[in-house]
């Protein structure tokens, strides 16, 4: 999916932060960050809210001036450059649809600034209104329009001057569940048709995973962790990433031994693991396994599964029921709380596992990831 | 059951929504528009040299024939000496002039000021604020005499010019048409700048930063974004200043000459020294008339205006 292949070493990046540091009087919002965002790619920048995420977008926009460090477009420094001469657009959060130009006006604004003729303006506009799916709208004015159809403009205006890069500030958080998911897929439908590169904005992991080819998690002003959304998912490389990203369970330990590949910990709490987890680590250090929901067998007492590693006795404290899939709390008998997911094959009144019931938890080498 | 009683419950608001209307429509009735409608009534009778110096006197005592001997009475005669004389035309004008003068003048200040205080730190606003309204603190009279000061032959204007050699001999500013406009800014400065403060402070800071966006230097994106979303309260303090200075009486009859007249001092003239109340009243409505035109644009403007911010 991706063409710029970020893995490739050859590939120039498209946008490149440099060491770079941006303070709010004693507020370091975001503090020597480096990052590469190549040609064609749709990168998400996901974390908790005072992250920096925005801050560094408005940067990238040229709203803010970074306090040290330097950001280039293919190859050029363009730090000092004010937001009207970058060739970067933005989608903005609250839209920031001008409320008295109709919706022609809005999509042509860019474009008028550029001293584009009129006929290939309006030949543009129509372009886009067809793009996103607005035809017959343009004579309109923001204030009648749904919220997903000022969306869509936005959209359209931030495109029109088919800018090198698109930033899109948590363009979605204003819509609906239902609106969002389906302008998810067409966002990235867009994305692939154009061949532009997006960088987005979002506390929303769900989002974040769908729509990009790479998250860079961000934290406390610095990178936590930059990869597909698999990786993140399944290899994320510390707990707080482990944490923030989906559901885990964090089992402390120390590690008994490391040969390669396979890693034994005894937990704090009693009981052994296996891991096959390719991290550096060496005998007696402390670590936890990070161990998705999903990835957790949960079988009656009943059952062929026997104690021994990787396996746990516990009871189930509290079902949940979410429609598709349930999460079941159970207690380890070693006083540890986990957390299991189980698909619905069958419905809830079929079930065999009850609250309150003794079951095992298993899971296979392969499940648990070994952070430091 | 359940209709009834939300029905009642509806009535009663109603009844609510319409006491909360009752009060300023019972003011206005009681303080505008019956006043105005005697001062109309007085516009279409003759002066007389009596207590009250006009006739016909309505004598309700005379019952049906003195009512109709009062309508009789009624003529448009003084109407049709306002659109005769030049010397009222001339005066309409020059209200309107120096109004309309006065008001572009106002723009040009208080735009940046209305500006400036929007931008600056929220702390600092309401101090701002308070600081265009401080000179109203002190009486509007003594603020006037002390322009008088300042722009007589002797005062401190001519005084510093010299003294800098910018003029040689005293220069006349005193009696001008340039002192009434200087004295009108001067005080109507405050009406200019808080509406186009209020529409200047609500506007959305990303409007902007769209604009930049996508392509608008700083002074495009303020000529193309932050002019036309301020309209209202370019609108609003135009026609808080337009109108009460078209009717400006003391401002130009204190530092403006004797020899062109201002609408409201054609007025006082007809009322205080000709005694011709009937004149005086017609004058009177003819400017309510005349300005009423800006006020309908305004109101229509302004329901445009709220149209667009409900949304």
């Amino acid at each position: 999916m991706v063409e710029g292949n970020p893995d490739d070493q050859a590939a120039r990046p498209l946008v490149r932060f440099e060491a770079v540091s941006k303070r709010f009087g004693t507020i370091v919002a975001v503090e020597r960050l480096s990052l590469d965002i190549f040609e064609r790619e749709f990168f998400a920048l996901l974390g908790p809210s005072g992250c920096g995420k925005t801050t560094l977008l408005r940067m990238l926009a040229g709203f803010e001036q970074p306090s040290e460090g330097r950001i280039l477009l293919d190859g050029a420094d363009i730090s000092g450059l004010p937001p009207h001469r970058r060739p970067i657009n933005m989608m903005f959060q609250s839209y920031a649809l001008f409320p008295h130009l109709t919706v022609e006006g809005n999509i042509a604004f860019g474009l008028k600034q550029d001293g584009m003729p009129n006929a290939e303006i309006a030949a543009r506009v129509g372009e886009m209104l067809t793009l996103v799916k607005l035809d017959g709208f343009g004579a309109r004015k923001p204030h009648q329009l749904s919220g997903g159809q000022r969306q869509r403009v936005a959209l359209a205006r931030a495109l029109a001057k088919r800018p090198r890069v698109l930033l899109l500030d948590e363009p979605l958080s204003a819509l609906d569940r239902k609106l969002r998911e389906d302008t998810r897929f067409e966002l990235m439908e867009l994305q692939e048709k154009l061949g532009l590169t997006f960088v987005i904005v979002t506390h929303d992991q769900e989002e974040a995973m769908t729509l990009a080819d790479r998250i860079g998690v961000m934290n406390g002003g610095r990178l936590a962790q930059v990869a597909t959304p698999a990786d993140i998912y399944e290899r994320p490389n510390s707990r707080w990433v482990a944490d923030f990203i989906g559901d885990v369970n964090l089992i402390e330990g120390r590690v008994v031994s490391a040969a390669l590949g396979q890693i034994i910990i005894e937990s704090v709490a009693g009981g052994r693991l296996i891991v096959m987890h390719s991290t550096d680590t060496i005998a007696g250090a402390s670590v936890a396994v990070a161990l998705r929901p999903e990835k957790v067998q949960i079988d009656t007492m009943t059952s062929s599964a026997a104690s021994g590693e990787n396996c746990f006795a516990g009871r189930v404290m509290e079902i949940g029921y979410l429609g598709g899939v349930s999460t079941f709390k159970v207690k380890l008998d070693n006083g540890l709380d986990m957390k299991v997911t189980v698909a619905n094959r069958r419905r809830l009144t079929e079930q065999s596992i009850k609250t309150g019931d003794l079951v095992w938890l298993s899971f296979p080498p392969e499940a648990g990831v070994v952070l430091q | 059951m359940m209709i009834a009683a939300s029905n009642r419950e509806k009535t009663r608001r109603d009844w609510g929504d319409r006491l909360v209307i009752l009060i300023p429509a019972l003011w206005l009735t009681v303080f505008f528009l019956i006043p105005c409608l005697i001062v109309l009534k007085i516009s279409l009778s003759q002066t007389t040299i009596a207590q009250p110096p006009y006739v016909p006197v309505l004598d309700l005592g005379a019952g049906w024939p003195g009512i109709k001997d009062f309508i009789a009475g009624l003529s448009f005669d003084n109407y049709k000496v306002l659109g005769s004389d030049w010397l009222y035309l001339t005066s309409y004008l020059r209200s309107l002039v120096i109004a309309g003068l006065s008001t572009f003048i106002l723009l040009l200040i208080g735009y940046p000021i209305a500006y400036g205080i929007a931008r600056a730190p929220r702390q600092l606003q309401a101090v701002l604020v308070m600081a265009v309204f401080l000179p109203f603190l002190t009486a509007f009279l003594i603020r006037i005499y002390a322009w008088i000061n300042i722009l007589q032959r002797e005062g401190l204007l001519n005084d510093a010019l010299i003294a800098l050699g910018i003029v040689r001999e005293p220069v006349v500013w005193l009696a001008t048409d340039a002192a009434i406009v200087l004295g009108i800014v001067y005080s109507y400065l405050p009406f200019m700048v808080l509406p186009l403060y209020a529409t200047l402070e609500k506007m959305d800071e990303s409007l902007l930063e769209a604009a930049a966006d996508l392509g608008a230097p700083r002074w495009k994106a303020f000529w193309l974004v932050t002019v036309p979303l301020s309209a209202s309260g370019i609108i609003a303090g135009a026609l808080l200043c337009f109108i009460p200075i078209a009717g400006e009486f003391v401002i130009p009859d204190l530092l403006g000459g004797s020899d062109a007249l201002m609408i409201g001092q054609t007025l006082w003239t007809e009322f205080f020294q000709n005694k011709d109340w009937p004149v005086a009243s017609a004058v009177a409505i003819a400017l309510l008339v005349i300005l009423l035109a800006p006020i309908l644009i305004y109101q229509h403007l302004q329901m445009r205006a709220l149209e667009i911010a409900d949304a």
